[in-house]
């Protein structure tokens, strides 16, 4: 059987944490990559630890237990891509986790921020430039430290958390059929990503198989929602450097994709598409057989204005070789989606872990190899031309137009279900955990964006100051996402 | 003659600062596919920006208050002393053309100082980069104007835009290109500074006039575009081949078109290029500079066979 995007553990018996640690340090040893790590606070001081690790024969979970005051042994140093995992779980359980070089608070509120020593540095010609929470443009808040040397960034402090609004907690208390609707806000740029990792997590619990061709709507809504945010970050990326051609041109052909998802859902960012059973609007046959038209002049006037972008020689000159991050860097801090595959990581959950659709119609995998800006832009551009390649193929598949929703029923008590979608920034993690009567007890959702910002820290290093604005950009990381 | 001088500098005075950069924005959003804001959208926008009250930071001293005065007279007196069309400046005197580079120093130095004055890091590094460029600018600047005085063989700014002799098919076209790089970073249009950008880190004049607001604000946007408008107009004088003394009505229309051609050329520019990295910026100076050099070269060979 060849890997799925989801996973159901029932009756899986935790390990003490010794056991654990051990366990998780096997096999990152034998080359697993982490896909979450997270903790659950349970009731009688006791704290259940999952790990969902990515092996070569598919998904597989971890489960430990640890009193809250146990020395559970942080493993970043050894292995770096954990490291905010670890923040997370001393964060959100107060686990001590010794041996962590940084356990800086990962959302935490303001207050005890006061007293959290930022990075500092002193010298001659060393200055700090603190910039957000509050910004100029109408963005979220961050709040970004630049450690400098004259117009050098020496290191970059990044400190999120100014959007927390407590999602995990309000999915448990909504009635489960509101639950999709606020996981559509998870981040607001990945509605339909999020919705259908959360879709596919709660389809495994209640154990419904959603038909092929709703299957393949979704990966239509998906990539859709793709090549949509791909546009929206070329137009940035190029508005940020000043090439206004691209930024105007890129910016109308977004209007034309998401005008698109307006028309089969009426929404254009996907909302209310997804629903777990299947989705609520299928596509009618005119309607498949109309978009192709518009999805080749889509692809044209994509070409024309990529083309006046890679041949400009100061778009060239100013995109290369700035923000690059090694794929050894990529893998070492365990980057995931659009960041790691610019690095030349090949990653991408629809080719390692496909569902029906994507196993139907398989993606083609695209990586670009400089780690830099112009490997971010140019990234984008090859996922388009995948992308509607792709959305051509599945218009094609005859049945679209008649897809009821599967009944959600009775949730297996005492599960953990995972599910993985890969949305336009990358790996989407979540997983709901069952009681006893069946109903949901933990919710862990997780944005591709807690892996990446501190990519973006690397990717500054040694770079100008200036220089920012641009790596923001071609990383397009969701603050919300990370806040949740 | 003299009329018609007067009415070219005060055109250029109080109409072209706020229409060339509307004219620029146009071109802009020509090339973007979008109608545009009205040419004298910056005008409007100043009526508003005057009918507001400005806002002080409690951190900043006077001289964040006096700079735009500084700036606005400063620019004011460059601009009695450049030529806006081949006829001259309104009070020329011999070797005016380094009291136009000194008088404008005087303006940057407290637009440099204002921004100081503010203790914010984004204005402090505008600053430092406005001072650091400009270093590399001046240069260029008096390697044009001393060219341009070598090959006239005057020393008052208007007399400058007339070299004459077998270099003059040279050396004006190099001076030209030159002076018109020089803009880029004197007036921080595309390639060295983006006007349009919101993003504070990669800003140079913009970020230093960030915590101006409403009639000081008005005052440095207007002092900006005099300054655009100033380079513009030597600009045309250099290219205008109309003589004033015989044709001034015509003199100073061509000079006119010919610096409404300048902004469409910025705007052109603008719409076409991205941005330099910062770092590349001085030797953007240092390359006007090289031109400036080679057309000092050219004006003071003596031909072989003359």
């Amino acid at each position: 059987m060849p890997p799925t995007p989801h996973l159901l553990a029932i009756g899986l018996t935790p390990m003490q944490h010794p056991e654990f640690v051990h366990e998780l340090r096997e096999s990152l040893q034998n080359g697993a990559r982490t896909v979450a790590y997270f903790a659950e606070n349970l009731p009688d001081g006791v704290v259940a630890l999952t790990a969902l690790l990515q092996e070569a024969s598919g998904l597989r979970v971890l489960r430990g237990h640890a009193r809250s005051d146990a020395q559970v042994p942080a493993l970043t140093v050894q292995f770096p891509q954990l490291h905010i995992f670890e923040r997370e779980i001393h964060e959100q359980t107060g686990l001590a986790m010794p041996g962590h070089p940084w356990l800086k608070p990962v959302r935490s509120p303001v207050e005890p921020m006061s007293s959290y020593r930022f990075f500092h540095m002193e010298g001659k010609e060393v200055h700090e430039v603190a910039v957000g929470p509050i910004h100029a443009g109408v963005i979220e808040p961050g709040h970004f430290r630049f450690l400098c040397l004259g117009e050098q960034v020496h290191h970059l402090e990044i400190q999120l958390g100014f959007q927390h609004r407590g999602i995990e907690a309000l999915l448990l208390q909504r009635p489960l059929a509101h639950a999709t609707a606020l996981v559509e806000t998870i981040a607001g740029d990945t509605s339909v990503g999020h919705a259908w990792a959360f879709c596919r997590t709660l389809e495994a619990l209640a154990g419904v198989t959603v038909p092929l061709e709703a299957e393949i709507v979704r990966g239509i809504a998906l990539e859709l929602e793709r090549v949509a945010m791909h546009l929206t970050g070329l137009s940035g990326m190029a508005t940020d450097i000043g090439f206004l051609q691209g930024g105007t041109t890129w910016g109308r052909l977004r209007t034309t994709i998401i005008n698109l998802s307006m028309q089969l859902c009426g929404s254009r960012f996907g909302r209310g598409w997804l629903r777990p059973g299947g989705v609520r609007f299928g596509i009618d046959p005119a309607t498949a057989q109309r978009l192709p038209a518009i999805l080749t002049q889509f692809q044209r006037d994509m070409q024309t204005i990529t083309a006046l972008f890679e041949t400009s020689l100061s778009v060239n000159g100013r995109l290369h070789d700035v923000g690059t991050v090694t794929a050894e860097a990529a893998r070492e801090v365990g980057l995931v989606g659009m960041a790691a595959r610019a690095s030349g990581v090949e990653l991408d959950q629809r080719v390692a872990l496909p569902d029906a659709a994507y196993g139907q119609l398989p993606m083609p995998l695209c990586a670009q190899l400089a780690g830099d800006c112009w490997a971010r832009a140019a990234l984008r551009v090859d996922e388009i031309a995948k992308s509607i390649q792709w959305l051509h193929q599945a218009l094609a598949v005859p049945g679209l137009a008649d897809v009821p929703l599967q009944a959600i029923g009775a949730l297996q008590p005492d599960a953990l279900a995972i599910g993985v979608c890969e949305g336009w920034r990358g790996e989407i993690v979540h997983a709901l955990q069952t009681d006893g009567q069946g109903r949901l007890r933990h919710f862990k959702a997780q944005d591709p964006s807690l892996r990446n910002w501190f990519g973006l820290a690397l990717a500054l290093r040694g770079n100008e100051i200036s220089d920012f604005p641009i790596c923001n950009k071609s990383f397009d990381l969701s603050y919300c996402g990370n806040d949740l | 003659m003299k009329l018609a001088s007067l009415l070219m500098h005060l055109l250029g005075l109080f109409l072209l600062p706020f229409l060339l950069p509307g004219v620029i924005n146009r071109v802009k959003a020509w090339w973007g596919g979008r109608r545009g804001a009205p040419f004298l959208q910056p005008l409007w926008d100043t009526r508003r920006l005057l009918g507001k009250q400005p806002v002080y930071s409690t951190v900043t001293t006077v001289v964040f208050r006096l700079a735009p005065l500084v700036v606005l007279a400063t620019t004011l007196v460059a601009a009695l002393l450049a030529p806006m069309l081949p006829g001259g400046g309104l009070l020329p005197f011999p070797n005016d053309f380094v009291a136009f580079a000194y008088v404008l120093g005087l303006g940057r130095m407290f637009l440099t100082l204002a921004a100081l004055d503010t203790g914010s890091p984004f204005e402090g590094m505008g600053a430092a980069r406005e001072a650091t460029f400009s270093v590399f600018a001046e240069p260029a600047l008096f390697l044009v104007l001393g060219t341009l005085a070598l090959g006239s063989g005057h020393g008052t700014f208007a007399e400058l835009m007339r070299p004459h002799g077998w270099q003059a098919f040279l050396v004006t076209p190099l001076c030209v290109l030159a002076l018109f790089l020089l803009l880029q970073i004197e007036c921080a249009r595309l390639p060295v500074d983006d006007p349009t950008t919101h993003l504070e880190l990669t800003m140079i004049h913009e970020v230093m006039i960030l915590d101006h607001s409403g009639p000081d604000l008005a005052m440095m946007q207007y002092a900006a575009a005099l300054k655009l408008t100033l380079y513009a107009g030597v600009l045309a004088g250099l290219l205008n081949p109309i003589p004033l003394e015989t044709q001034p009505v015509l003199a100073a229309l061509v000079s006119l078109v010919l610096m409404l051609a300048t902004a469409v050329a910025v705007g052109l520019l603008e719409s076409l290029l991205a941005r330099l990295r910062m770092r590349l910026i001085p030797q953007f100076g240092i390359a006007i500079a090289v031109i400036g050099f080679v057309a000092l070269v050219l004006a003071t060979t003596q031909p072989e066979l003359g």
